[in-house]
């Protein structure tokens, strides 16, 4: 059987990649798509740990983290909109008006 | 000894982790977004893995059918040609990489360094226990065979309705509101003009 400590790793591995992804990629939405990862790489921990402690509430709690992920990804991908419109461009180094 | 728990695992991680970097690499945002898909779908194969089957449908229908959906419109919408050809990472990538780096080092030594906390009993059995109350419930609704304390319960979907209507009603309110409101915020941003 597989230990949970096996998805404990996998799901760390896929939340450091979704960080790497989100700091160093310049296409705004694929920046989004490295929040979708994070997201995720949580949810499979829950997952992970409602199995191992035979609790349900983890899985309740991976349905309202997918709730929020579907808010968000209307919300954000409404702003990418808005923002293409006014700046003609999805390079997050030109929308940096609000950088120190 | 059974290996095929070990064997999906090991295939559905290879899955998740190629189509991970495979989504934070590709130039084109179209490709990263069809290896998101994949990664999506390995992750429901974990969660099948889990024992959490309803969260695996949820996760093809609702990430898959309708936020990676969303995704694909939106790079439709926008015209992604020119930022393709452009320099893919921004300046400061060896400070990012050094910084993923770091994180993954910590959640590595918090992992080693709690890795007695991690037996919590066997592994693999795929066993919820709901309390009593739940399990009446069902059994009043209909006949579940194998449905108690330590049996091998899976109307997986039956227990998280039970949670979601009688444990987590409020927060189930909330999450609605909050869908709504994310609605009226995407249509207001959107419009043109209000």
């Amino acid at each position: 059987m597989v230990p949970i400590s096996y998805f404990l790793v996998l799901a760390a591995i896929l939340f450091v990649l979704g960080v790497a992804g989100f700091l160093f990629k310049r296409n705004i939405v694929t920046i989004f798509m490295s929040i979708e990862l994070m997201l995720n790489a949580v949810n499979l921990t829950f997952v992970a740990l409602s199995y191992h402690l035979r609790e349900l509430n983890g899985q309740i709690f991976v349905f309202f983290v997918m709730v929020v992920a579907a808010a968000e990804a209307a919300v954000g991908l409404a702003i990418i909109i808005t923002v293409f419109k006014h700046r003609e461009s999805l390079n997050v180094d030109n929308v940096d008006l609000m950088k120190l | 000894m059974n290996v095929l728990p070990g064997f999906f695992f090991y295939l559905l991680s290879a899955i998740i982790l190629g189509g991970a970097i495979l989504t934070i690499t590709r130039r084109n945002a179209v490709h990263s977004a069809i290896w998101l898909i994949v990664t999506l779908l390995g992750v429901a194969g974990i969660y099948l893995n889990q024992h959490a089957e309803f969260l695996a449908a949820v996760q093809v229908l609702v990430y898959i059918g309708g936020i990676m959906v969303l995704f694909l419109f939106v790079i439709m919408l926008v015209n992604l040609d020119e930022a393709a050809k452009q320099r893919q990472f921004n300046h400061q990538w060896t400070i990012a990489v050094g910084c993923a780096l770091a994180l993954m080092a910590e959640l590595a030594y918090f992992i080693v360094k709690g890795r007695e906390s991690f037996r919590f009993g066997d592994t693999g059995t795929g066993t919820l226990n709901p309390d009593a109350a739940v399990i009446e419930f069902l059994k009043s609704c209909r006949d579940i065979p194998g449905l108690g304390p330590g049996g091998f319960l899976q109307p997986n979907t039956e227990l998280i309705a039970c949670a979601l209507y009688r444990d987590y009603l409020l927060p189930f309110e909330i999450a609605s509101v909050l869908l709504l409101v994310a609605i009226v915020g995407a249509v207001v941003m959107a419009k043109k003009e209000i």
